[in-house]
């Protein structure tokens, strides 16, 4: 039977859209906007508070995980979408979509381990 | 001897068409945004393994006017990915509880309320210093 990246591709898509349903809007509240419209102090950001949650190895880990399944949805999804608008070259976007995932993915680890 | 699939030509702008192609068509760019987001988190840990300076030279093109733009647009269609997202739980993993199948409304309503919780502690566990 051939092998498909299918079912591994799929997982991340949708374990991807579930986490970041949940966390990407506070989370980007909090990191972008909170600071400029007050709701936050700088203190809350500041590098020394920050470096300290990311920096802790379980920080690491679970940023390590979002980063990768946030791409990850996002290229899946990309590639679809593409085909939907009618281009139909399914290799190439393929290559470019996941390719960049992966990229991404092997940065946030080598990013994350010389924290 | 066979002949290649005809496939039916359809034009780029067929999604332009209904109004409800036009939200499945923002449902599925919703995704780009949401790998804006892994590319703003990237940079910001590279820029945090950079040092203070670094780190800080982030935060204020972040927080700069287009920074805010930027967060502003990425916050309201990652929105638009949780509700589009949490509304189709109850056809993505129909529950049953015996024979009985769990009705919708509270498989989805379940999400928001998660959704609402992990929103909440996120926001409190940020202001931990203020």
């Amino acid at each position: 039977m051939a092998r498909s990246n299918k079912p591994i591709v799929w997982g991340l898509f949708a374990a991807g859209g579930t986490v970041t349903a949940f966390f990407v809007p506070a989370l980007m509240v909090v990191l972008g906007l909170a600071v400029p419209f007050g709701l936050l102090s700088p203190n809350d950001l500041s590098f020394d508070r920050v470096y300290g949650i990311v920096a802790h190895p379980l920080g690491r880990l679970i940023l390590f995980g979002f980063i990768t399944v946030s791409l990850w949805h996002a290229a899946h999804r990309t590639r679809t979408t593409v085909h939907d608008l009618g281009i139909s070259n399914d290799g190439i976007t393929m290559f470019i979509c996941y390719g960049v995932a992966g990229l991404g993915t092997v940065l946030a680890a080598v990013f994350l381990l010389l924290l | 001897m066979t002949n290649p699939p005809y496939i039916r030509p359809i034009p780029a702008s067929w999604w332009l068409r209904q109004g409800r192609y036009v939200r499945y068509m923002i449902r599925e760019a919703t995704c780009l945004f949401i790998g804006l987001h892994a590319l703003v988190l990237l940079v910001g840990v590279y820029r945090l393994s950079q040092g203070r300076d670094a780190f800080d030279a982030f935060l204020a093109a972040l927080w700069s006017p287009a920074g805010q733009v930027m967060g502003a647009v990425i916050v309201l269609m990652a929105v638009v990915h949780s509700v589009t997202w949490f509304n189709l739980t109850p056809k993505a993993m129909p529950l049953w509880i015996g024979d009985r199948k769990v009705p919708g409304w509270i498989i989805v309503g379940g999400h928001y309320g998660g959704w609402i919780v992990v929103s909440a502690v996120v926001l409190f566990l940020a202001g931990g210093l203020s």
